[in-house]
């Protein structure tokens, strides 16, 4: 039997009320893959991401991390819900989220931040913890900054540390909703810097980006959503260089 | 001159020798009233937790709930409840010991009917001024807890609580002053707190003002107390907060 791959989401819907979000969409990642997800804003990209670790609840479809399925069961009100929500725990766990707006916790510091999910959820012991912690804030290089409170860093250095938090959870897959929209134009390098050295080291990735240039060079396939369906797919050099669709030739003449 | 003779005592020795001659019933009074007002006050931390709580649960029923005992309990005068609770719990308990003879008659205990109505009266206050706190705890840091795979629990303990706790503190000083105060009321069913202590002495010395000033005095160091503990409270739980120099 074939390796299993490392994420595979089949067939996907959600809706809000009336409004479907997203259509059907399928996507398989193999280990160390870094999947680009592009498409206008609405398209439901953000959607589909936060469906995957189910921070939105999909009406249906399947997600498997390694080959296991989140089992999903339809309570009395005909809604979709998790049928073991310990099974969820431990596979979010293993699936790393990276915000747009950082979402870092306010009252702990640059450290406490990175120990909290090992210790508190992984139960490492708190020496280990550390330890593993203070690599993690050097190699996003914020190890001078292990004991500031998130108020006192720029958005580049808030979200580099949401990056070593993710990073400290020793993630299967990573999981990026927009990592730099939310940033002032000088910091977003910084950011991006971090991110192809994860690419590089094999980390899998689904990033969901407006940075072109990222899913150009960095990403191993690129997906292009379009009104909550895939519209195109396929290797970054291909796409950019000759897309199929129009939706995606318009696409990128607007972020150009 | 009247050398040898006792010294003529100014008015305000004599006030202040009025006062010590009663200190005992002051101090028995003040004690009840702090007992009074840490009693009521667990029972409104509970009721405004667990009110806060189902306000903000997805359960309709329990958001119903909540909703009606907030919007009742804070429309209707404190005394008025205070009195209601007291002489309508004992013909209540009374009523049940006759009808299922179980009891015989009962006096309903002043302390305990006037904590308890007291705790449920600000429980509401505190329900409004919790939910504000949790509410105010950005959406994203919960997600965040969320996806790293933290389960409920673990997100209140870590993440809501220490937060709660520094957005609530403000409310929380507000309400508790108001509730200390509002013991105070409890004099009219009859329990012996400082209020009922100092009225009563004052009556008897025909000295109403002076021990109503000695009651004044004491309930501004109770409060200033409550004050100086809870901006210490409040420093405590400002962690990583930037304030404006």
């Amino acid at each position: 039997m074939a390796e299993e791959s490392a994420l595979k989401v089949q067939d996907l819907h959600k809706s809000f009320g009336a409004h479907k979000v997203i259509r059907g969409v399928s996507m398989e990642a193999q280990k160390g893959d870094v999947i680009a997800i592009l498409g206008a804003s609405g398209s439901g990209k953000s959607t589909f991401l936060r469906c995957i670790n189910l921070l939105e609840t999909p009406n249906s479809g399947d997600v498997y991390l390694a080959g296991e399925k989140i089992r999903m069961k339809k309570n009395r009100h005909g809604e979709t819900v998790p049928e073991d929500i310990r099974q969820v725990e431990r596979m979010r766990s293993r699936l790393a989220m990276v915000f747009q707006g950082f979402n870092l916790w306010t009252h702990m510091t640059v450290l406490e931040n990175v120990l909290e999910g090992p210790v508190h959820v992984q139960k490492t012991p708190k020496a280990e913890a550390r330890e593993k912690a203070a690599a993690l804030l050097a190699k996003v290089g914020l190890s001078d900054r292990a004991d500031y409170y998130p108020a006192h860093l720029s958005g580049g250095q808030q979200q580099r540390v949401a990056i070593a938090r993710a990073l400290a959870m020793d993630p299967d897959v990573m999981l990026f909703d927009e990592p730099t929209s939310a940033l002032d134009p000088e910091l977003v390098g910084e950011v991006l810097g971090v991110m192809r050295d994860l690419a590089d080291e094999a980390r899998t990735m689904l990033v969901v980006t407006h940075e072109m240039g990222f899913a150009r060079d960095v990403s191993s396939k690129t997906v292009f959503l379009h009104q909550g369906e895939v519209c195109e797919e396929g290797a970054p050099s291909k796409l950019f260089s000759n897309p199929d669709t129009e939706q995606f030739r318009a696409f990128l003449s607007r972020m150009n | 001159m009247n050398c040898g003779a006792a010294r003529p005592r100014s008015q305000t020795e004599t006030v202040m020798d009025l006062v010590f001659e009663y200190q005992s019933q002051l101090i028995a009074g003040t004690l009840v009233t702090i007992q009074l007002a840490l009693a009521s006050l667990a029972v409104s931390l509970i009721l405004g937790l667990l009110g806060a709580w189902a306000k903000l649960s997805p359960n309709r029923p329990a958001q119903k709930l909540a909703g009606a005992y907030t919007s009742i309990v804070r429309g209707i005068p404190d005394l008025v409840l205070i009195l209601l609770v007291f002489y309508g719990g004992q013909v209540t308990v009374n009523a049940i010991g006759v009808s299922t003879g179980l009891w015989g008659y009962v006096d309903v205990n002043q302390f305990v009917s006037g904590f308890l109505t007291i705790g449920i009266i600000f429980g509401a206050y505190f329900t409004e001024t919790f939910r504000g706190a949790i509410m105010a705890i950005p959406r994203g840091q919960i997600e965040a807890g969320i996806s790293c795979g933290m389960p409920k629990s673990l997100i209140f303990r870590r993440i809501i609580w220490p937060q709660m706790v520094r957005y609530a503190l403000p409310g929380f000083t507000n309400n508790w002053l108001v509730q200390l105060k509002t013991t105070a009321l409890v004099s009219v069913i009859g329990l012996q707190d400082l209020v009922y202590n100092a009225f009563t002495a004052g009556r008897s010395t025909g000295q109403l003002f002076t021990f109503m000033a000695a009651a004044f005095v004491i309930y501004l160091v109770l409060t200033a107390l409550s004050d100086i503990g809870l901006r210490a409270l409040e420093r405590r739980y400002s962690r990583g907060v930037v304030r404006a120099v």
